[in-house]
């Protein structure tokens, strides 16, 4: 017994899974490290609120898991009474359509743009300090310009997601551009291309999955322009609700929000991978040798 | 000289004459003449830095020579266009394309979207037959990331062919490939060349390559003296310093060890390669019937 325990202590020191530099976490442990913080996360949350709650059932701001069902399932089931529409949906649709309009937009401009600037030195002499010019100004600075603008429309909240992330995203699009071997360009010619089949069949095809990786980065910046802008001109969306029933103090909705919000933005990034994996194979190699 | 230039460029495939290129102060190629004949494999050495890669550029139509004349089929060279192949090192293929695509591609570019249209069937067996000259059709549906190098640089080739181009230039083609390989590759190219009858401008650092594929032997090298003699102010460039016609030889690699072909190799090695055997411009080996230099008053001058 003895025996069997030391040898079982020699293999682990021969082979850590957690400690060291040559930790090797196997599949099953590598799932379960991952859950840690989050259970230790929620389980921190729910004996602080149990506590709060026992000493003063009225506590507002660690609310009770069932608390915050309830809230959810009333947001849920409610009818604005404005609108008629049900709260929680309407506020995740009319946020997703905003963050999509804008996003859209903002790579179809970072794709022209990107995509000229790389290929055609006139058209990048033109545009290009003007477009690291715009990436610098602060989005959220010019926010009241926009208001005064744009009213507070719909127009509002995707022109300040296209304003903070369209430049950046183009100017990673012209970097991949700039990056390709120029040897590609010269075959293409001597394949026959015109210079509109250079730019749209040979550099186009390459610089996608980059943009794609640049939306999935831009995604958090865009939430948080989402967000901003809803706050000041909304009547409804995500980031509106949040802002309303903060007056309240109202953390039972606050936080299944809060978690909604990251779960919408962790499923978008999720899909635009797994397309990724699936459309550009190729991408993965090249990018790595 | 025998012939006129005229003559010469006419029937000539790859034509160059006075050409100069200096980059700044630099002056790296320095009154360089070359007539290249149609179906020759005329390969070019030289030491590295002595501009192998710039005359490339220049007939590729990537830069434009300094002065001088650079033509190809009689015409005088613009940007890189469909008369001239090219294969290069690496990045020949294109990597979000497959092995029939990347063949197929030029075709495709060529006649644009809406000439594609109906063509398919055409393009497909016209792709077809270039990946099996190459010896690839099991791997028509891979990606370049999924073939070897030797596979990669044969499907280059498939690639450029398709395009018929007059002349294919190819830069150090087989320089990442392992030696095995490499020689594989020789050999397929001579027997590509001999069924495609083309004419191939291929460039190398290896002698012995050069040497081996070539049915013409050019030497560029900046080791020489002329009459304008030593001094600071002198700013010579490299020029063809050795120009001969090889024997063609059945495919065997086994020539590599005879006698005539180190001694030829040792030969040109002395003559392009050694910074301390300095030849007179005018006592230059340029055998190869096609060969020319005009050559200035200036570097003809007597004296020191
Ligand atoms: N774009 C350039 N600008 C300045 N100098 C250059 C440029 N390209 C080549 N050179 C110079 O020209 C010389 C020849 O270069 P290269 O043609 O690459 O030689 P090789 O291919 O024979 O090794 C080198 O000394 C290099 O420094």
């Amino acid at each position: 017994m003895r025996e069997k325990l030391m040898n079982f202590w020699e293999r682990r020191r021969r082979n850590p899974c957690f400690w060291g530099l040559h930790a090797g976490p196997g599949r099953y442990l590598n799932w379960f490290l991952a859950l840690v913080p989050f259970a230790v996360l929620v389980s921190v949350y729910l004996i602080a609120s149990d506590i709060r709650l026992k000493e003063n059932p009225d506590y507002k701001y660690l609310p009770s898991v069932m608390k915050m069902a309830e809230a959810v399932k009333e947001l849920v089931a409610t009818e604005d009474l404005r609108t008629g529409h049900y709260i929680l949906l309407q506020d995740t649709l009319s946020s997703l359509r905003r963050l999509g309009m804008g996003m859209a937009l903002a790579a179809l401009s970072a794709l022209f743009l990107g995509l000229n600037q790389g290929c055609f030195p006139g058209f990048r002499a033109l545009l290009l300090p003007f477009t690291k010019f715009l990436s610098i100004v602060p989005p959220l600075a010019i926010l009241p310009i926009l208001l005064v603008a744009f009213g507070v429309h719909e127009t509002v909240k995707v022109v300040l997601i296209f304003i903070g992330t369209a430049w950046v995203m183009s100017l990673d699009v012209h970097l991949a551009a700039c990056k390709l071997p120029k040897e590609h360009i010269t075959k293409a010619l001597t394949l026959g291309a015109s210079p509109l089949g250079v730019v749209y069949r040979v550099v186009f095809p390459q610089v996608m999955p980059r943009l794609i990786e640049s939306v999935r980065l831009s995604l958090g910046p865009a939430w948080l322009f989402l967000l901003a802008a809803e706050a000041f001109a909304a009547s409804e969306g995500l980031g509106y609700r949040i802002y309303l029933v903060r007056r309240y103090q109202a953390m039972d909705v606050i936080i299944p929000y809060v978690l909604l919000i990251t779960f919408l933005g962790f499923a978008a990034d999720w899909l635009l991978r797994t397309y990724m994996r699936w459309k550009y194979p190729w991408y993965f190699v090249v990018r790595e040798s | 000289m025998i012939k006129t230039a005229d003559e010469l460029r006419r029937a000539s495939v790859l034509f160059l004459k006075d050409v100069y290129k200096a980059y700044g102060p630099k002056v790296v190629l320095d009154n360089v003449d070359l007539a290249v004949r149609g179906g020759e494999l005329c390969s070019l050495v030289g030491p590295s830095g002595c501009g192998k890669s710039t005359l490339f550029r220049l007939v590729l139509g990537e830069e434009r020579p300094t002065s001088g004349e650079v033509s190809v089929g009689g015409k005088p060279v613009g940007f890189p266009s469909v008369d001239r192949g090219i294969v290069y090192q690496q990045y020949s293929l294109y990597p979000f394309l497959t092995v029939f695509d990347n063949v197929v591609f030029g075709r495709r570019l060529g006649h644009g979207i809406l000439g594609s249209l109906g063509k398919s069937r055409e393009f497909h067996d016209e792709a077809m037959f270039y990946i099996e000259a190459v010896k690839l059709a099991e791997h028509k549906d891979k990606f370049p990331h999924e073939l070897s190098g030797g596979m990669q640089q044969r499907v280059a080739l498939a690639q450029a062919l398709i395009m018929k181009p007059k002349i294919l230039l190819m830069d150090e083609p087989f320089g990442a490939l392992d030696p095995g390989v490499r020689e594989h590759l020789q050999v397929f190219l001579l027997e590509l060349w001999e069924r495609f009858e083309m004419t191939i401008f291929f460039v190398t650092h290896d002698l012995e390559e050069a040497v081996y594929v070539g049915t013409r032997i050019l030497v560029l090298s900046q080791f020489y003296s002329d009459g304008r003699g030593n001094g600071a102010e002198v700013k010579r460039g490299s020029k063809i310093v050795f120009d001969r016609q090889l024997p063609r030889r059945a495919g065997a690699t086994a020539v590599k060890d005879r006698a005539e072909f180190r001694a030829l190799i040792q030969e040109i090695r002395q003559a392009g390669f050694d910074p301390h055997h300095l030849q007179h411009v005018t006592k230059f080996d340029l055998e190869h019937p096609d060969s020319f230099h005009d050559l200035t008053d200036e570097e003809l001058k007597k004296g020191e």
